[in-house]
């Protein structure tokens, strides 16, 4: 499912992600070409942020929103499909396409060029969602005006399970910006 | 405004494993290159700077048993001890760890490999360093592409600012691996003889592993000769392409601005330039544009890959400790592999060891995913 601000807009009783994330594309209307060539990681990044982006009025040359994003898996999905590339001798077929997802900040760079972001990028890895570093490398990046506004949040694909988690923080907003509100919000999902 | 500072250091590399050792070699032009033929890594012969795992599991037995840890972690661990007992700091609740790595325990999904698949979650390992040393926050795992080790300075400084931590100690570290091979190789972006960067005849990476240590602490006390201060320092994406650098530098050249900006400096106050230097055609081509730019064609640049080929997720710590004993040494290195310039723009390729006195000096590096870091460091005459 799919929820914005706390509202579900789309849900898919469908078990497996690529026919979830292609349900949820075609419903976002995210027309992007690009979309379709990135590994599953990127695709739950990129459709999360384009969910919540696509209400902001961005403007189409250039715009500072830093992305800070974390998980656990890193790109372990994609790390897997290219050691099974690699395994045997006999099967030998490394892949750039696939290889260059073997990074978790990928993503980063995937939303970075659909909405012109020239900004901070940061992937963190935590063990399970870290609420405070996120909230403090955020207030940082808006107390040095590195950033007007930024992108937050924890986006994993492990296996057969996967969550994305974005919430946008800018100087002034209805939720206070502290690590209690953020988990509240982590754990409503 | 809080000061940071990079403190004490330790590279563990092919050239040797404490920083001094290191840097001896490199004043000598010595490299830790190789050619290498062997097919359990990549089916065609390549080049890369290798430390030997007995050599490691020899060090490391001196303090624990090494059958338990893997080769990454047996080197992150003796790295990070070294520095740790440098500070003498004890490890409590206002001191952070951050681990800056971009594939960490990945050889743990090779089938032979006798350690467990949940080896190669990046977040094990960050517990397996924290609980060797009884850090009492959790480690932070840093994983942004070849950004990563310099951009673990940049985030030390923003954790301490923001008052969470007095001292953050950064361990960075990735393996030459048949992972990592197979995947810069079926870019073709690999040269097999040692690589040349900014040459004119460059054709493509040598990869190398080492593990880079160091403290970043708010302490003015107790910091060593080589210790330098962080003046500024951004990231900024190209915004263009997932795995090929932008052709106008538009990401490095908005990183350096935004550094120097928060450091208040021109760029002509910029006394070096510890490059990226990968030695690709098109990263070299690409800084050599956002350097021009910047106006910064002038300012000595070196690339130390030509010593250690690509370090991945600790190149950006190694290379920013290499400088720091520049600057106490107050001579510029060459920059291996360099004998005429094989860009579109001037730039100003270091090709003899020469004294100057440095006071300030700019790191910079840019990867997969289109990021791009810059940050300025200065003495601090200790």
């Amino acid at each position: 499912m799919v929820s914005l601000n706390g509202n579900v807009f789309f849900s898919d009783n469908v078990e497996d992600f690529p026919t979830f994330i292609k349900s949820a594309y075609k419903f976002l209307k995210t027309d992007y070409s690009k979309f379709f060539k990135m590994d599953n990681l990127s695709k739950l990044a990129f459709l999360a942020a384009d969910a919540l982006l696509k209400k902001e009025n961005l403007n189409e040359k250039e715009n500072n929103i830093a992305l800070i994003f974390s998980n656990k898996a890193s790109s372990l999905d994609t790390d897997r499909k290219h050691q099974a590339s690699i395994e045997n001798d006999a099967e030998y077929f490394p892949s750039p396409a696939v290889f260059v997802y073997t990074l978790p900040n990928i993503c980063l760079g995937e939303i970075s060029i659909k909405h012109r972001l020239y900004s901070e990028n940061s992937f963190f890895i935590f063990d399970r969602f870290n609420a405070e570093h996120l909230q403090l490398y955020a207030n940082s990046l808006l107390r040095n005006g590195k950033a007007e506004k930024v992108l937050c949040g924890w986006v994993d694909f492990d296996e057969n399970s996967y969550d994305a988690f974005l919430y946008l923080v800018e100087k002034e907003g209805k939720i206070e910006h502290k690590t209690e509100e953020i988990t509240r919000l982590y754990n409503i999902l | 405004m809080t000061k940071t500072f990079v403190s004490y250091n330790n590279i563990i590399s092919s050239l040797g494993f404490d920083s001094e050792t290191v840097v001896d070699n490199i004043s000598k032009g010595i490299s830790g290159l190789e050619k290498k033929e062997d097919v359990s890594l990549l089916p065609e012969p390549f080049c890369a700077s290798i430390i030997s795992s007995e050599k490691i599991k020899e060090e490391f037995n001196k303090i624990a048993d090494a059958s338990k840890y893997t080769k990454l972690e047996q080197m992150l661990i003796l790295s990070l001890g070294k520095v740790i007992e440098a500070s003498n700091i004890p490890l409590n609740e206002k001191v952070g760890l951050i681990i800056s790595t971009t594939k960490g325990n990945i050889d743990a999904l090779e089938k032979e490999n006798n350690f467990p698949k949940n080896r190669a979650y990046v977040s094990e390992l960050g517990k397996t360093i924290q609980n060797f040393f009884g850090f009492k926050n959790e480690a932070i795992v840093l994983s942004n592409a070849c950004v990563s080790g310099i951009l673990a300075i940049s985030a030390a400084k923003r954790f301490i600012c923001e008052g969470k931590y007095d001292h953050i100690f950064i361990t960075s570290g990735d393996l030459v691996t048949k992972f990592i091979l197979s995947g810069f190789s079926s870019f073709q972006a690999l040269s097999a003889e040692p690589c040349k960067p900014y040459d004119k005849n460059r054709i493509g990476i040598n990869l190398g592993e080492v593990v880079a240590s160091v403290l970043v602490t708010s302490s003015e006390e107790n910091l060593p000769k080589e210790a330098v201060e962080i003046l500024g320092d951004a990231t900024c994406n190209d915004a263009n392409h997932i795995s090929g650098p932008s052709r106008t530098g538009e990401g490095l050249f908005r990183s350096v601005k935004s550094a120097l900006k928060e450091a208040n400096i021109t760029a002509a106050e910029i006394d070096y330039i510890s490059a990226h230097g990968t030695a690709t055609p098109f990263n070299d081509e690409m800084e050599a544009i956002a350097f021009n730019r910047l106006e910064m064609d002038n300012v000595p640049l070196n690339s130390l890959k030509g010593y250690f080929g690509h370090t991945l997720g600790a190149s950006g710590l190694l290379e920013t400790i290499v400088g720091m004993h520049s600057m106490k040494k107050n001579t510029l290195f060459i920059s291996k592999g360099f004998d005429e310039l094989g860009v579109s723009q001037k730039i100003n390729i270091i090709k003899t060891n020469t004294p100057k006195t440095l006071n300030t000096f700019l790191k910079t590096a840019s990867g997969f995913g289109g990021c791009n870091t810059a940050v300025i460091f200065k003495k601090t005459n200790n």
